[in-house]
């Protein structure tokens, strides 16, 4: 059992690192907090950070399987659109508009991965082209900030759930339990990390490595598409350019979550509290009266100390040739 | 189709890659319940044919028959569905899944829900390795690239048996398992054999295929020579029809004078971490000095330290009389130091696969062949021509990438791209391992050559034969030290073995009779 214990948090050491940073912030945010430490504070805290937090995990599924995605934020953008359109009305109605906007994500994604495979591009230009094309949709189906969405489901949404957690937090750790919990511990999740760490020994093992690529990136336009409606369900609008800032805090979200951009392993609750670290620290310098425009500086400075932390391990090597595998 | 007659058949095989025949009208057969060993050089046609059947490659045209129906494979899945499956060389590990994770890649074992069942994959992994033989002290959840490479070695063939294949095929996969591990891992390919599968055996240790082997066949450029019962041709019968040719003398002779010119190198305490503890060693011009033991003793670590790859070494490195300022390989090469070192993997410290053989060759002095920061072209063109000669590189031309080339020329151009610098002091990192008997012979000579013109090479070698015939002074190393140095009628095979086992020479009665053995099989 402790080897197992050691093994586990050999792992995923620098995810439970993000989680004590974030454990600590949060506390310091709560004690300057002019309301102090109630359930509305901590709701506001987590809807801050919420949208950012489904990016990342889409984000780090992608990252996960060694490539990156750079159109995550225009599909957050266009599904965003999408709900101002059709999450509205009746039960019915709005059930069919979520899984219209949700389907969305998942096409967005798959084209991304079929891009990739099928293509041959590497990620970073291949989501780039298709980001800009996502972008462009958005911008048909809303040229300017607009619509309605349900204001009960965001009620429901952005609330707390009975006085205790705040829900977005648990409607966030749902659909994580729900859409990558069980591929994680599929054939299929094994496959995303596999060809993530070796794409080469992937194949030779006779794994599918093309739809396994295909499923990461799909994945990511799913979660994409939450991010979507969790920002739908906040502002009760579509706006085709809010995703634009999002797109390089989800990579930095997942930096700081201690995932490697290099594939093969990787931390989807390490990449939350990434999110969720990037969001207090925005809100620390609103309630400590640092100037509100030095927030980037920060944000780059932990971003920096986080990948520096990951670099420690080369400062222990003594062979100039180990530094360059 | 009846027990015995061919179980696999290739009809008419070829295969080129960029107008070289890697495969010419191959056909062969193989039999359930039989090992079959396949034999040639490198460049021979071996690793391409075990590519075709395991699916990672497509022949161009000919037909493969498994049980008498044709078969057409796609990709290494398609072969596995078909029961081929194939051992690479710690190919097929994925470095950041578990040892158990691995085994079970490719069929993992399932709960009700479809999921991964992690309990009975870790009792199925632990299984198969106790099945094995050789698989205590591998925890089956620590992750692969923890692993040492002989350890990762083993969890790739238990990845491979775990699919309990028809046809299974090794290509070198016991080159890189330590002693103790052959024995068990060629009991346990007896014991598949005598459960009816067809195994075909890629090596380059003769020994190894005689122990193993049922049935042999020979390739040689490309063809399939000859198939025969294994033990019916001598050793030198078989090395012939692998080099088509008889073989003359492999080493060139050594000088009778011992140079007497002052020393070009010359450590005195040499000591990083703990695997150098106080190496001391002198190397004078046209001196070829070897540096032997069992893997992993600090011979790599010495050539790397006098090269300035490592940090925080302590001692003296004294090049031409003057200590050794350390700045890489970059510094290496200026005109006060003239170290080449021939780093040990040539795929990936070597060489850049996907550019030119010119470019490979010039990348080192672009610096000297340009004038204004603009690289001379027709000097460029000048030089590559001749070292394209002096190694006697066989490629069609010099803008072909340097990756199509087989084994022994690419090793060949990495010797020349340093050769080109004009060094004094040559470091070699094993530079013959995986490179054929022909292209060795050729190396050889080339070294002698160099050494008589006034070259002081230093050679680290795995292969005991290469320490004997070729050089001057053999150092064997045992734990970060030099334990003895041989040379004359001393640099013999019996003192390199007691040394590399740390054993005095005078000793050597019954104690030391068994391990030696051993070890002879792990080096041979």
């Amino acid at each position: 059992m402790t080897a197992f214990l050691d093994i586990h948090l050999r792992r995923n050491n620098r995810a439970l690192l993000a989680w004590l940073v974030l454990g600590g912030l949060l506390v310091y945010f709560l004690h300057i907090h002019p309301r102090g430490a109630s359930i509305g504070v901590l709701s506001a805290w987590a809807n801050q950070g919420t949208a950012l937090a489904f990016l990342a995990v889409g984000q780090t599924i992608v990252v996960m399987s060694r490539g990156v995605d750079l159109s995550i934020g225009p599909i957050m953008a266009l599904t965003n659109c999408l709900a101002s359109h059709l999450v509205n009305g009746g039960p019915l109605e709005l059930a069919f508009g979520i899984a219209i906007v949700v389907l969305a994500g998942a096409v967005c994604g798959a084209i991304n991965g079929i891009v990739v495979v099928v293509g041959k591009i590497q990620p970073i230009i291949a989501t780039l082209a298709t980001g800009a094309i996502y972008s462009g949709f958005a911008l048909i189906i809303r040229p300017i900030p607009g619509g309605s969405i349900d204001e009960t489901l965001s009620e429901l949404t952005t609330g707390d759930l009975a006085g205790i957690l705040p829900s977005s937090i648990v409607v966030l750790l749902v659909l994580v339990c729900l859409f990558w919990l069980p591929v994680s511990k599929a054939s299929l999740g094994r496959s995303i990390v596999a060809v993530g760490s070796s794409e080469q020994a992937a194949y030779m093992s006779g794994l599918k490595v093309d739809r396994a690529k295909i499923a990461a990136y799909t994945l990511g336009g799913i979660f994409a598409s939450f991010s979507g409606l969790f920002i739908g369900f906040q502002t009760l609008s579509g706006d085709p350019s809010i995703g634009l800032p999002y797109t390089l805090n989800s990579i930095a979200a997942v930096v700081i979550g201690g995932t490697a951009l290099t594939g093969g392993a990787g931390s989807v609750l390490g990449s939350i509290a990434g999110a969720l670290i990037l969001r207090t620290i925005g809100s620390l310098i609103f309630f400590t009266g640092l100037p509100p425009l030095a927030q980037p500086l920060f944000e780059g400075t932990v971003l920096l100390v986080a990948v520096a932390f990951g670099a420690t391990r080369l400062l222990r090597i003594n062979n100039r040739l180990e530094v360059f595998q | 189709m009846t027990e015995g007659s061919s179980f696999l058949a290739l009809t008419d095989v070829t295969k080129t890659y960029g107008g070289v025949n890697a495969l010419k009208s191959v056909c062969f057969e193989a039999r359930r319940g039989s090992i079959h060993a396949i034999l040639g050089e490198n460049g021979a046609g071996k690793s391409t044919l075990m590519k075709v059947l395991a699916g990672v490659t497509q022949p161009d045209s000919g037909a493969i028959r498994l049980q008498g129906d044709n078969v057409t494979f796609a990709n290494p899945a398609d072969a596995a569905a078909k029961g081929i499956v194939c051992i690479f060389q710690e190919l097929s590990i994925i470095p950041d899944l578990s040892v158990a994770e691995n085994i079970c890649l490719t069929q993992p074992p399932k709960t009700a829900f479809g999921l991964i069942d992690r309990k009975a994959q870790d009792r199925l992994a632990a299984r198969v390795l106790k099945q094995m033989g050789c698989g205590e002290g591998i925890d089956t959840r620590s992750r692969c690239a923890d692993l040492p490479l002989s350890k990762r070695q083993i969890v790739e063939i238990a990845k491979a048996i775990v699919q309990k294949p028809d046809v299974l095929i090794l290509d070198e996969a016991t080159s890189a398992l330590t002693a103790s591990d052959v024995g068990p891992v060629m009991d346990l390919l007896r014991r598949m054999r005598d459960d009816g599968a067809c195994i075909l055996f890629i090596s380059h240790r003769m020994h190894e295929i005689e122990a193993l082997a049922d049935t042999c066949s020979v390739f040689r450029n490309g063809e399939h020579v000859s198939t025969f019962a294994s033990g019916a041709k001598t050793h030198d019968e078989i090395v012939q029809l692998m080099i088509g040719k008889p073989i003359s003398q492999v080493y060139p002779d050594k000088p009778a004078e011992v140079p007497v010119a002052p020393p070009y190198l010359d450590i005195h305490d040499l000591r990083w971490g703990d695997q150098l503890k106080g190496v001391s060693l002198s190397l004078r011009p046209g001196e070829i000095v070897g540096l032997g033991g069992l893997d992993g003793q600090g011979q790599q670590e010495v050539l790397l330290a006098i090269a300035g790859v490592l940090r925080g070494t302590t001692g003296t490195v004294r090049i031409n009389g003057r200590p050794a300022v350390h700045r890489g390989p970059k510094g290496g090469k200026g005109s006060d130091m003239r170290i080449a070192l021939i780093p040990e993997d040539r795929k990936t410290q070597g060489l850049f696969l996907s550019l030119s053989v010119r470019d490979n060759l010039t990348v080192s002095m672009l610096d000297r062949l340009s004038r204004y920061a603009v690289v001379d072209r027709p000097g460029e063109k000048a030089l590559v021509g001749r070292m394209i000669d002096l190694l006697k590189i066989k490629t069609d031309n010099a803008d072909v990438a340097v990756g199509t080339l087989s084994g022994g020329n690419q090793q060949k151009v990495v010797l020349a791209k340093w050769l080109a610098t004009d060094p004094k002091l040559l470091l070699l990192m094993d530079p013959t391992r995986g490179i054929d008997v022909g292209t060795k012979q050729e190396i050889y000579r080339l070294l002698r050559r160099l050494a008589g013109d006034g070259l002081a090479i230093l050679f680290h070698s795995t292969d005991y034969d290469e320490l004997i015939g070729l050089c001057d002074r053999a150092l064997i190393m045992y734990d970060g030290r030099v334990a003895s140095t041989l040379s004359g009628p001393s640099l013999n095979e019996h003192n390199i073995l007691s040394s590399a086992l740390n054993l005095s020479h005078d000793n050597s009665g019954r104690e030391t009779a068994a391990p030696t053995a051993a070890l002879a099989e792990g080096l041979a």
